[in-house]
């Protein structure tokens, strides 16, 4: 199978939706003339058109809401924050109406929104471009919460999500932009809400999203030298979560680490843990370990920086905490 | 004024507007009866610019509306029975009890909704006109809010990109002089708030918002404007609410005299004397008008009244289209 990456892999995305439906267009900083700061819609703004790839001004909040009006009108933008960082700044607009329309209106409105936002630290962007916000949004219903780790899942889940009929954030790590892949050259879609064994194992199961997955991955390779066969369940969604695939996962292992890059406190890690702990107490031989950034600030300094989120080093001390 | 000399069409503004009148004022009795629960923003005296401005668009065209939306959505033709449920809560409302006075929406009558939060409609109406221009379908949207949403980023953000790309919407500005308490003039910067179209390189106009012919007429020029695409306008409508911010707001922060002022300039005795005045209709037949009016509101409280309540379980639909099970319970 062909390998690329997934920067490419979400290009090849929202390229396939523009062609198989008129109604998909794009809007958010830099997306245009500049192909967007990540390069991801280069030339999209030659093949489609202005008025389907657009250029806006530096108005979060306005054109977010733009896109909240365009959708309630049957269109589906996937706009782009061009950092998750931003995010706050058009916060009115994803959890007041966006998130909000379809119950509010008892379902006569429907919002068929896709935000796309890159997160995520390791680039020495600093304490207001490398946020990891994923708890913001999963504290509001109303939102789909979706974070890929490979170039497969970015490509098939953000084809879903732009064919969804709610509004998903959907979000992307800057880290991973890079990353190759397979990924095959035919149609596939990667459904919301079904998480992925990336790996199996029988003594621990490792439950992780976005960039975190491919850290516990080479964590999973560490331990099995050590004789500690993990299993890594990349959820993928985050709302909705498959609940069921953890659910079997630690039914077979007994022991389970989450993991993300998301400061602890209140992260979506806690979240997962309790649901855990309430519906699988019995089937535990450990406590449920989180294994999460610091609750900082992201710092600059890559002496700093490489210290407040996990790698793999802390993954596998996680894990062996609770395989004794 | 020349539209006046229309007998049928100063009548059935006449009609619409009293219908506004009679919905909210009936809102009001409500609350303070205790039939009501909530927050119940009223748009007594404010009639004219609901009426006016949805009149110089066709039924295909949108409107945003506001926190205080009943008269918009009456306006653009909602069924004052499914308000009046959803102002009761019922499972027959307009949003089967989920959004109340504030949330109502009707797409199929181009009602893109009212809005809790102040400014966040304007942005929304941008991109209704976004939708129009990328579809080609000619549609214009006309954007409701008042005088304090003009201070919101949103308002400028959405006038600066609807004016950018020359999108077809209609910016009406209610300035009824107040954001809950606070005298729009203490904390803005300009007198009219139509000044602001300057900055934005788009025409603002001032029209009277108690003369439902003054706002008939800007918002008519507005529209055909966009509709022939060459962009927004600001039409501001400069009126009053003869009740407080909500109902049951003590209205400390302004005179008796003030409020007695704007209400011997109502908009709806002045229209009906001008109908009268002008032969357009005889006494008895304005007094017809209003009782059917009347029966048409009171129609609609015994159709709210009676209604069931939505079952606790509805609680959990509508969060998601698809998923929702799921969704909900993770």
């Amino acid at each position: 199978m062909r390998t690329i990456n997934y920067g490419k892999a979400i290009s090849e995305a929202m390229h396939e939706e523009m062609l198989r439906d008129e109604s998909v267009f794009i809007l958010g900083e830099d997306m245009g003339v500049m192909g967007s700061v990540f390069g991801l819609t280069r030339g999209f703004m030659a093949e489609f058109g202005a008025d389907r790839v657009i250029d806006t001004p530096i108005s979060e909040n306005g054109f977010v809401g733009m896109a909240v009006g365009a959708a309630i009108r049957g269109l589906r933008p996937v706009v782009e924050l061009m950092y998750v960082d931003f995010a706050p700044l058009a916060l009115d607009q994803i959890a007041n109406q966006a998130a909000k329309m379809r119950y509010m209106t008892g379902g006569k409105v429907k919002v068929p929104l896709v935000v796309r936002a890159p997160g995520g630290a390791g680039r020495r962007n600093a304490a207001q471009h490398s946020q990891s916000l994923d708890a913001l949004f999963t504290h509001i219903p109303g939102l789909k919460v979706v974070a890929p780790a490979t170039p497969f899942d970015a490509k098939g889940l953000l084809k879903s999500a732009i064919r969804d009929d709610d509004p998903v954030v959907f979000l992307e790590h800057k880290f991973c932009y890079a990353m190759q892949g397979e990924v095959p050259e035919e149609e596939y879609v990667v459904p919301l809400g079904k998480a992925d064994i990336k790996r199996p194992g029988r003594d621990v199961t490792i439950v992780a999203w976005s960039r975190q997955v491919i850290f516990a991955l080479e964590a999973a390779k560490t331990l099995a030298a050590e004789g500690i066969e993990a299993e890594v369940v990349d959820i993928r969604s985050l709302v909705p979560l498959d609940f069921e695939t953890i659910s079997a996962s630690v039914r077979k292992t007994h022991k389970v680490v989450v993991v993300h890059e998301a400061i602890k406190r209140g992260g979506y890690g806690a979240e997962i843990a309790a649901q855990i702990m309430e519906e699988l107490f019995d089937w535990l031989d450990a406590p449920v370990k989180r294994v999460a950034g610091l609750n900082v600030v992201i710092p600059f300094s890559p002496a700093l920086e490489d210290a407040v989120f996990p790698h793999v080093p802390e993954i596998v001390a996680g894990v062996k905490e609770v395989v004794r | 004024m020349a539209l006046a000399h229309d007998n049928k069409a100063a009548l059935d503004l006449y009609q619409d507007m009293y219908r506004v009148r009679q919905f909210d004022s009936m809102a009001s009795k409500l609350f303070a009866e205790g039939k009501l629960a909530g927050n119940i923003h009223t748009c007594i005296g404010q009639e004219a610019v609901c009426v006016g401005a949805c009149r110089a668009v066709a039924a295909s065209d949108f409107i945003a509306s506001t926190h205080r939306g009943h008269g918009h959505c009456l306006a653009k033709g909602g069924d004052a029975r499914l308000m009046m449920a959803e102002l009761f809560g019922k499972a027959t409302g307009y949003c089967h009890g989920k959004g109340g006075s504030m949330h109502i929406a009707d797409l199929d009558l181009g009602i893109l909704g009212a809005n809790g939060i102040v400014g966040a409609g304007i942005p929304i109406a941008a991109g209704s006109a976004l939708a129009s221009r990328i579809r080609k379908t000619g549609e214009v949207t006309l954007c409701f809010f008042g005088d304090a949403a003009s201070n919101q980023g949103s308002f400028h953000e959405a006038v600066n990109m609807a004016a950018a790309w020359k999108l077809p919407v209609v910016f009406v500005c209610e300035n009824n002089l107040y954001g809950v308490s606070v005298e729009i003039h203490r904390v803005t910067s300009v007198p009219d708030i139509a000044e602001r179209a300057k900055a934005y390189g788009i025409p603002g106009t001032v029209a009277d918002g108690n003369d439902v012919f003054s706002v008939l007429a800007a918002v008519t020029e507005a529209v055909e404007r966009a509709r022939r695409g060459d962009g927004p306008s600001l039409v501001e409508c400069k009126t009053y609410r003869h009740h407080g911010h909500y109902e049951g707001d003590p209205q400390a922060y302004r005179s008796r005299d003030e409020v007695e002022k704007w209400k011997r300039r109502d908009p709806i005795v002045r229209l009906r004397a001008e109908i009268l005045s002008g032969g357009m209709a005889g006494a008895d037949e304005m007094a017809a008008l209003e009782a059917a009016v009347d029966r048409e509101i009171e129609a609609a409280v015994t159709f709210a009244a009676e209604s069931p309540w939505p079952s606790a379980s509805e609680a959990t639909t509508c969060v998601y289209a698809t998923d929702n099970d799921r969704s909900v319970a993770r």
